[in-house]
């Protein structure tokens, strides 16, 4: 379980200070899938990052399963159990798709497992376990290997900042798929996504909506997604592609 | 296998991989001798009648077979230069294993400066890979020079792998290489320097017949208060393609100068350069942080990864 409690966060810009949270509070509980949205600059892909020890609050505290971690880097809150998928999957050259595989499992990992994580996310493992993660992979493709690193992870919290973020409608109808497997198969775990997509929001335990860095509004997807449907919080990928799915 | 002490044995693994006593022809020299050579019914090795280094003579049509000529040096204050030539014949396809590695405990410096020359025969193709290693305590400086020329004749091919990684004080690569039609170069060189070290690596490649093709490609890292100058030069005299690539990681207090050029002296020449200089990017160590990494275990895997 997270809870985050009086979380605020500020930056300085040009001597002015600039609040991105406001004195937000959350609890995610276990083997809830929650999607975080809101219009642009409502604080949501910061306050993943808050969560993953990648931005410091400006005060407030965050605990998971009870243990205050507020003070944990990002290294410790990995070794907790907090992954995070970034909205922009890095390059490395160099490193090749199973080395990462392998350093998200923590071990080494035999060609069937590696094969298991890439075919969840629709990747043929003969044709992707040695390429290397750079500019030769396509924003998809990266996408997709960035969720099966935290797959392989198997940790009890796992955070996706926009997932649809910069990828084609193509990989982004399959890209849902991977997200309702991920749905059915939570067991203990609890999932986070940042997102604004329909689809998304339509299988979210809990739907959260951000704005100005305060939640506006907080409840199961039933109640929530006809509020927002229409808004900038909720969107349809494309109108002829969703009839046609 | 030759009487050897464990430094050079170590030294030995380092640079050829060799446990033991390679299948195919080989010359192991320790300590500015040499201390033993093999020959095949195809590749003779021949020691030089001055005494200043080796040739290697491959037969025509010679294939999957393979020459190590690994250099290992353990006592201090020796200092030598040796020439080394290949004459591989037509049709070959060999792959020949170089490389030198230096354990300096004592305070004088030690240099090995090897000067290899290829002249690759019509449609053959070599592999080429050259291990520097450094090693060792002492206040004596470890110093490798080497300069590698290569002629490439109709139709030929060579694949150059050329690795330093560690413990090498201060050297100065040269390669040149000349290519005739049809023929190809490809290069891949890994340097990592540290501490006060100082690497130069100069390419000089000309591309002199219709339809050669050069791609010379340099990934380095400068840690610490080491400095590299990376200068590498392609010129087109013909129809042909070059591509020149140095890409480099800069830690602490490194520097590194990077001076790639093009030269084209022919309508149809296509010649491509790219330099890129950079710290390891943030994004780069908080993914792997995420991943439950530690900083410094980050920064290794973005370099180990970075140098294979």
């Amino acid at each position: 379980m997270l809870e985050l409690k009086n979380i605020s966060f500020e930056v300085t810009d040009e001597n002015r200070q600039i609040e991105i949270i406001h004195d937000l509070n959350l609890t995610v509980e276990n083997k809830k899938f929650v999607v975080i949205t809101g219009p642009n600059g409502s604080g949501k892909s910061t306050l993943a990052r808050i969560i993953a020890g990648i931005e410091k609050p400006t005060t407030g505290k965050i605990f998971l399963d009870g243990q205050d971690i507020t003070e944990k880097n990002i290294t410790q809150r990995a070794q907790l159990g907090i992954s995070f998928a970034f909205q922009q999957p890095v390059r490395f050259k160099g490193i090749e798709v199973i080395d990462l595989l392998r350093l998200a499992a923590g071990r080494r990992l035999s060609f069937s497992e590696a094969c298991d994580y890439l075919s969840e996310v629709g990747l043929c493992a003969r044709d992707y376990i040695n390429r290397e993660i750079n500019s030769s992979l396509s924003g998809g493709e990266l996408k997709r290997i960035e969720i099966a690193t935290i797959t392989a992870r198997k940790t009890k919290l796992s955070i996706f900042d926009e997932p649809e973020a910069g990828i084609d409608l193509w990989s982004f109808q399959n890209l849902t798929r991977i997200f309702e497997n991920l749905r059915k198969n939570i067991r203990n775990s609890s999932v986070i996504i940042i997102s604004h997509q329909e689809r998304i929001l339509s299988i979210a335990d809990e739907i959260i909506v951000l704005e100005s860095g305060e939640i506006t509004r907080q409840g199961g997807a039933e109640k929530i997604l006809p509020e927002i449907i229409g808004t900038n919080s909720a969107v349809r990928a494309c109108e002829k592609l969703s009839q046609g799915a | 296998m030759f009487h050897m002490d464990e430094i050079q044995k170590r030294l030995l693994l380092e640079v050829a991989g060799l446990h033991e006593v390679p299948a195919g022809a080989f010359n192991f020299r320790a300590n500015g001798k040499s201390i033993g050579r093999g020959n095949t019914a195809n590749i003779e090795i021949v020691s030089k009648e001055d005494g200043s280094g080796i040739d290697i003579h491959v037969k025509p049509d010679t294939v999957n077979e393979s020459v190590h000529i690994p250099v290992v040096m353990s006592a201090s204050g020796l200092r030598e230069t040796v020439y080394n030539d290949f004459f591989v014949g037509d049709n070959c396809d060999i792959v020949i294993v170089a490389g030198c590695g230096i354990d300096n405990c004592g305070r004088q410096d030690s240099e090995h400066d090897g000067v290899h020359r290829f002249f690759i025969g019509k449609n053959s193709k070599v592999k080429y890979v050259e291990k520097h290693f450094g090693s060792g305590s002492g206040e004596g400086k470890r110093i490798l020079n080497p300069v590698t020329e290569v002629s490439l004749d109709e139709g030929s091919a060579m694949e150059m792998e050329m690795v330093q990684i560690k413990g090498v004080d201060s050297t100065n690569r040269k390669t040149v290489a000349t290519l005739k039609e049809n023929s190809r170069l490809n290069v891949r060189e890994r340097l990592m320097t540290h501490g006060a070290q100082k690497a130069t690596s100069i390419y000089h490649v000309s591309l002199d017949g219709k339809n050669s093709a050069a791609d010379v490609v340099s990934r380095s890292v400068a840690k610490e208060n080491s400095f590299q100058k990376l200068d590498l030069c392609i010129i087109g005299n013909a129809a042909c393609h070059g591509h020149t690539e140095c890409d480099s990681i800069i830690m602490d207090d490194g520097k590194i100068l990077a001076v790639p050029s093009l030269e084209a002296n022919h309508v149809d020449a296509m010649l491509v350069h790219e330099a890129a200089i950079g710290k390891i990017a943030g994004d780069q160590l908080i993914k792997l942080m995420t991943l439950g990494l530690t900083e410094q275990e980050a920064e290794e895997q973005i370099i180990n990864g970075f140098l294979k």
